[in-house]
């Protein structure tokens, strides 16, 4: 049986989708099975990142209602072949997705896959509570910054109250995932240093995903960076993620993209 | 009232209407409405007074929470049948439900307004007079009708036969109603605590925009970042104690002060807090 785990926030904009990508293809590079699943209905975006906008036929929501088979709206991934993708409607709203329909798409996910990745829509509102409602592992997702720890705090409340595992009085297992996170500007004090998240979260850390450039370039590319640049600082925390994520015990450091001068002239070479 | 089933209930709470309204937020609602610090006479006495918003005179409304426990009567389909069922009960103890608190929860029956509208006016007929409804529509609620409820808690059946044999059995098997209540985890953002009935200890910290409301005192062993109020029943004799003071509020016994008023050199540090006339004393402890 596959693990079902929700990427999720409470606030907009911290890297949701992004993560979701970048673990899943992670994850799927290290030979497991996944499905990566858009719950933001009306507004979705994991397509784009995954490069897979123009091959969308059929959707969550098709599924939803019995239009369309689980299979025919699955789409795999071009480059892992162990990935793949069930997008969202951009037609519709939250209301399309129903209790009981979200329940049988995940049960027959479950089975078939290896991990069965949730994409939360930002808020705590239909769409964000239906993806966290199955799940048996959350990743909160957090920027150093004071809105986003509230607003990450707020969500592990509701983490721990209205998912289907607390409800029968079993712990939902949550980890924090730390990202856009600059070790200078922290050690400034212009942001929360990771001491702070945790200290006020108390959850434990997934990993640190360092600000990078590299993050857009990949999700403007269409690839999960975790594909299109495997070695770029980003990337390996992901992989590390992943790799914790699988139950590895991996010493937490925050990579850096810091490169000798051989190093850079060979890799610009080698581009 | 906790919103959120995560936080452990008090067991005894269940089946208690329980107030929701908040015991100091009236004050601070007329703090924050003042359109400009100038004309507000009160900020203008903060300003002067240095440091307590509650010092304010007493001339501030205070609302005081209460619970009761009410009789939830429950209508089941067809409501004909049900109906009669309870005339022949009331026959037998006629007047039971004279001067006694009842709530009407039509959550387990699907009623129609009409329906609805209909029952209500049957329950009268019967001198059935109802302090709240459970579960209905919040568009069926109207200026006639008993205010809407919702979050109510069950108590188990009570024993609705006058039979003093039982009622002496059911007094022995009632188990004293618990004066605190322990959270072993952090209260998240949002979360609210609600224990009318004495103090609070949360193990853990309380997170920005979490509150904890108390009848006793508070006790937390961890950063206090949200608002604790203590003494919400209305004892002035209750403290608040953290073991790391970022509070957003601190109140006791309907008396308020906000992080503004709080001496910035005790941020961070742990404190007791106590009601000292009608001023709201913090002081590092240790």
């Amino acid at each position: 049986m596959g693990k079902v785990v929700v990427v999720t926030s409470g606030k907009g904009g911290v890297g949701k989708t992004t993560s979701t990508a970048a673990l899943g293809a992670a994850l799927a590079r290290s030979g497991q099975k996944v499905v990566v699943i858009d719950f933001d209905v009306g507004l979705r975006n994991l397509d784009l990142v995954m490069g897979a906008e123009r091959r969308v036929v059929f959707d969550f929501v098709n599924v939803i209602q019995g239009a369309a088979k689980l299979p025919q709206a699955l789409i795999r991934d071009k480059r892992v072949e162990t990935l793949f993708l069930l997008p969202a409607s951009q037609t519709r709203d939250k209301d399309a997705l129903t209790e009981e329909g979200v329940a049988r798409v995940i049960r027959e996910l479950r089975p078939k896959f290896d991990w069965v990745m949730c994409d939360s829509p930002a808020g705590i509102e239909r769409g964000a509570t239906l993806a966290m409602r199955h799940a048996d592992t959350a990743i909160v997702v957090t920027n150093p910054e004071v809105s986003s720890v509230r607003d990450s705090d707020r969500i592990i409340g509701l983490l721990d109250a209205k998912t289907e595992k607390a409800e029968k009085g079993e712990r939902i297992d949550k980890h924090l995932l730390l990202t856009r996170y600059d070790a200078g500007r922290a050690a400034r004090g212009e942001m929360l240093t990771v001491e702070d998240v945790l200290e006020i979260l108390s959850t434990p850390l997934l990993g640190i995903i360092p600000e990078s450039e590299e993050v857009l370039r990949a999700s403007n590319f269409g690839s999960p960076i975790t594909i299109s640049n495997p070695s770029s600082a980003p990337a390996r925390a992901y992989a590390d993620a992943a790799r914790r994520l699988r139950g590895e015990a991996v010493e937490m450091s925050i990579p850096t993209d810091k490169r000798g001068i051989l190093n850079k002239l060979f890799g610009r070479r080698a581009a | 009232m906790t919103t959120e089933p995560s936080q452990r209930q008090p067991a005894d709470r269940s089946g208690a209407v329980t107030d929701d309204a908040v015991p100091s937020r009236p004050p601070l609602r007329a703090a924050d409405a003042s359109p400009s610090p100038g004309d507000d006479p009160l900020r203008k006495r903060m300003a002067r007074g240095g440091a307590t918003a509650a010092a304010q005179p007493r001339t501030s409304f205070r609302f005081r929470g209460r619970s009761f426990l009410a009789f939830a009567l429950t209508p089941e389909l067809p409501l004909a049948d049900w109906l009669s069922e309870l005339d022949r009960w009331l026959r037998q103890s006629r007047g039971f439900f004279v001067g006694r608190p009842v709530v009407l929860d039509i959550s387990g029956a699907k009623l129609t307004k009409y329906d609805f509208a209909g029952l209500i006016a049957e329950l009268e007929t019967r001198g059935i007079r109802l302090m709240g409804i459970e579960g209905a529509d919040p568009s069926w609620g109207g200026p006639g009708l008993p205010p809407l409820l919702e979050g109510g808690r069950t108590f188990g059946a009570i024993d609705a036969v006058d039979s003093p044999a039982r009622n002496a059995g059911a007094a022995k098997a009632r188990k004293p109603e618990p004066t605190s209540l322990l959270i072993d985890a952090p209260v998240r953002s949002g979360q609210t605590v609600f224990f009318p009935n004495g103090d609070v200890t949360v193990v853990g910290s309380v997170a920005s925009g979490a509150e904890i409301v108390a009848g006793g005192s508070i006790h937390i062993y961890g950063a206090l970042r949200g608002r604790a109020m203590a003494g919400a029943a209305g004892n002035p004799r209750a403290r608040i104690f953290c073991s790391r003071i970022q509070a957003e509020l601190l109140a006791i016994d309907g008396l308020y002060k906000t992080a503004d008023d709080i001496e910035p050199d005790l941020r961070g540090r742990p404190i007791q807090a106590w009601l000292d006339g009608n001023t709201i004393r913090v002081v590092a402890l240790g």
